[in-house]
């Protein structure tokens, strides 16, 4: 049986194959077409399940980058918002500080601006202290001016009446010159002439002058000679050239007196010295005085000559009060009332020294011993 | 004959025997000595040489008033020439000889020691040092009142001599007291006091502002205004610049000097005088007292001192000196100067390195002040302007295109040069409208 199916089997598979073979070249282009289209099919639906893979994948990766840089983000965010936190605190100190700072600054410089404005125009270019000062200087100046027109106009007062006091005193002498045209009773001078209502005023002071006596009046010198006439020197003394000459009319004083001639004579009389002091021809004779002279000159403290009961003083010697004693107040008493201090306690013997002593007897016959020669009364 | 005596040797022998002999001789030897030395430097040299020195100051040791005359006498000749004269003098030890002279009763005497003091301090600081160290200022302070005019003469000009040197000096003779005193002395009838008297006061004023003030709160300035008011020539010199010095150190003296009416006197010098140098120290002053501020300008200005300075600034016969201190003040002066009717007369005159400070002045006051626009235009000063001729872009092209910017069109073209034939030419083509 086996053998008879499979005997139907062979020749079903038989035909089958026949069949089949009809077919191969069909089936094979068939198959080859069909297997083409499954394959572009299946590539396209491969290419299709590939792309929905990758955009999927594209979204997980882009939704995992999304999610890893916001947390980077946070963690950035809250770290630098930690550090400046921390660093914002200095800051808003420092800007604050600065802040203050500019506001103080702004106001200490109003102050400043204010004050050195006052204190410029108070004390440093005051304009009122200078006005016044100005008004001062001319009031000040007036008052100089003032006092030096007076100054000058009382010179000038005391210029005229020098001059006047000058005139006076020369009328004055004048008059006493020509005392002799004084009018007599019978005879009318000259300036008293009868056709004049009055007599001349010369004529009043001829009447109150006193008349000249004989003595010659002092002449002042002026700056005449160099050598001798500085104000300070006087003429040297000169040596007696000629003996005195006695008054003609005098009277012979009574007595044993021996013949005036010969007394002066005797005391006027020339040096002859011996001739042991002799000089030699060639030297002048007043060198031979020189040395005594010379020793006098030296030795005393007073150059003036000593003239007594002369009235050479009188017209010589004018007082110059000296500078030292002088003061605001008038003269100070050191140097005429007093003379030095005064110490008890120093003194020796219990008294002052004494300052007045007695006059030596043998001095005071000093000139008398003999006959005044009347020379220098 | 004075050089014949040195080469004859006579000075040594005359000299030897000096202390031995009697006043007369010392007074004739003195008088011998000082008519040597008075000519010339080489002779006092020579006096010196020969060892008077030391004799002449024996001399001044001397009792008699008339030896210690010649001695100083002598002493003041050799030390005149110049400063090592000086020094040698005052290395025998003449100064405290002098001082003691000056204090004797002696007219005389006080005068020529005063003078022998004055020659030996002129010449240094340290000489006059040594005149003050041995107490001499005090002295000669004392004797300023003294009636005498020669006397006051030779104190003035010892004092003037010691304070010229330095502000301590100065100072120093200031301490002694010499204000209100000295002020006397510039109202004496002698010329000389009166000259020396100023020249003592410039010689204090000059240094420092402090003493310039001192002078002024005295009453100083007043008193030399007077002086210079009431004296001629060369003797009002001292006074001039006195004002001057004061007038430079501030405005506020300055000020003081206008305030004591000090302008108007300077103006006359002015005028006055025919010496140069006398013109030019009173130019010199004013430019000192209005160069401060516009107030002093102005004060300047009001007394009609700028046309005198004008004239003599272009006067030909003026000299090379006068003219550069002239120029100097009207510069000073003109660039504080606001008042524009004093500025005015001047515009019609000035030479070109004048007219650049007056025109630079209208150019700083015109902008702001429209009534003295007005002025400028009526009294001609306009037309004046634009006559002158600058080159462009110098400082005085500059301030007229200053000034004409104050002005409309109009004028300034009115006033133009060249403007009338312009306006003759439109006349000349214009056609009538009938």
């Amino acid at each position: 049986m086996a053998a008879a199916s499979c005997g139907r089997e062979e020749r079903a598979s038989m035909a089958a194959l026949a069949r089949l073979k009809e077919r191969l070249a069909g089936l094979r282009e068939e198959y080859f077409l069909t297997n083409r289209a499954i394959d572009e099919d299946r590539i396209i639906k491969y290419k299709a399940a590939v792309r929905i893979q990758r955009w999927f994948r594209a979204c997980r990766v882009r939704a995992y980058l999304r999610y890893l840089s916001k947390m980077a983000t946070l963690i950035q965010k809250w770290w630098r918002g930690y550090l400046r936190r921390k660093s914002f605190k200095e800051v808003v100190e420092r800007a604050y500080f600065i802040k203050k700072e500019k506001f103080y600054n702004e106001m200490a410089v109003r102050i400043q601006k204010t004050w050195r404005g006052y204190y410029v125009r108070k004390y440093i270019h005051n304009f009122y202290a200078l006005k016044k000062y100005l008004d001062a200087v001319s009031v000040n100046n007036e008052l100089v001016r003032y006092e030096l027109q007076e100054f000058a106009d009382m010179k000038e007062n005391e210029e005229k009446m020098k001059d006047l006091e000058k005139k006076e005193k020369e009328k004055k002498y004048q008059a006493r010159k020509m005392h002799y045209l004084l009018s007599t009773k019978q005879i009318p001078g000259v300036y008293n002439s009868p056709f004049r209502k009055s007599p001349d005023p010369m004529e009043l002071l001829l009447q109150q002058s006193k008349p000249l006596t004989h003595r010659k009046q002092q002449v002042k010198s002026p700056f005449a000679d160099e050598l001798y006439g500085w104000p300070t020197c006087k003429e040297p003394p000169g040596f007696v050239a000629s003996l005195p000459v006695l008054p003609a009319d005098r009277q012979k004083p009574q007595g044993p007196f021996r013949d005036p001639a010969e007394v002066l004579q005797q005391r006027y009389k020339l040096m002859e010295p011996t001739l042991r002091v002799r000089e030699s021809m060639y030297s002048s004779p007043p060198k031979a005085r020189e040395p005594t002279r010379g020793e006098e000159w030296r030795d005393p403290i007073h150059d003036n000559q000593f003239l007594p009961f002369s009235s050479y003083h009188k017209n010589h010697e004018k007082y110059e009060p000296s500078l030292f004693t002088s003061g605001k107040y008038g003269q100070e008493a050191y140097g005429t009332k007093y003379f030095r201090e005064v110490y008890p306690k120093k003194w020796v013997a219990d008294k002052d020294f004494e300052t007045l002593f007695s006059s030596i007897a043998l001095f005071e016959k000093f000139g008398k011993t003999y006959s005044s020669t009347g020379q220098i009364l | 004959m004075a050089e014949a005596i040195v080469k004859a040797g006579i000075l040594p022998q005359l000299i030897c025997s000096l202390p031995e002999e009697n006043r007369y001789y010392k007074k004739a030897a003195a008088f011998v000595l000082r008519a040597v030395a008075k000519h010339s430097p080489l002779l006092a040299q020579a006096v010196v040489q020969s060892g008077a020195l030391e004799m002449l100051v024996i001399c001044l040791e001397d009792f008699d008033p008339g030896v210690k005359e010649g001695a100083s006498w002598g002493l003041g000749y050799i030390a005149r020439h110049n400063p090592e004269l000086s020094q040698a003098v005052v290395d025998a030890g003449a100064v405290p000889l002098l001082v003691l002279c000056i204090q004797e009763p002696e007219i005389a005497l006080k005068r020529i020691a005063a003078s022998t003091l004055s020659d030996i301090s002129k010449h240094s600081p340290e000489l006059a040092q040594t005149v003050v160290d041995a107490g001499a200022i005090a002295h000669l302070a004392q004797m300023i009142p003294n009636p005498d005019a020669k006397l006051k003469r030779q104190v003035l000009s010892a004092l003037s001599q010691i304070a010229k040197h330095s502000v301590d000096l100065a100072e120093l003779v200031v301490e002694a007291e010499i204000f209100p005193v000295v002020l006397t002395c510039l109202k004496d009838s002698d010329e000389y006091v009166k000259k020396n008297g100023a020249t003592l006061i410039r010689e204090i004023a000059k240094h420092t502002p402090e003493l310039s003030q001192i002078i002024v709160n005295s009453g100083g300035v007043a008193a030399v205004i007077d002086c210079i008011g009431s004296s001629r020539g060369t003797v009002r010199l001292p006074g001039i610049m006195t004002l001057g010095y004061v007038a430079a150190h501030s405005e506020n003296l300055s000020m003081a000097v206008i305030v004591s009416k000090g302008i108007p006197p300077l103006c006359l010098c002015l005028v006055e005088e025919h010496e140069d140098h006398i013109k030019a120290a009173a130019a010199w002053a004013l430019g000192q007292i209005g160069r401060h501020t516009t107030e002093h300008a102005r004060h300047v200005a009001v007394a009609n001192v700028l046309p005198t300075l004008l004239d003599i600034f272009v006067d030909p016969r003026s000299s090379e000196d006068l003219r550069t201190k002239t120029k100097k003040a009207l510069k000073n002066i003109l660039q504080k100067c606001t008042y524009l009717p004093a500025l005015e007369p001047l515009l019609h005159e000035a030479p070109p390195s004048i007219m650049k400070h007056i025109i630079g002045q209208f150019s700083k006051v015109l902008p702001h002040d429209n009534k003295a626009r007005r002025l400028f235009v009526t009294t001609g000063g306009l037309k004046k302007v634009q006559e002158i001729k600058a080159e462009p872009g110098s400082l005085l092209q500059e301030y007229i295109n200053t000034i004409n910017n104050c002005y409309p069109e109009e004028i300034v073209r009115y006033y133009s040069p060249g403007y009338s034939e312009i306006l003759l030419e439109r006349v000349e083509n214009y056609q009538p409208v009938l």
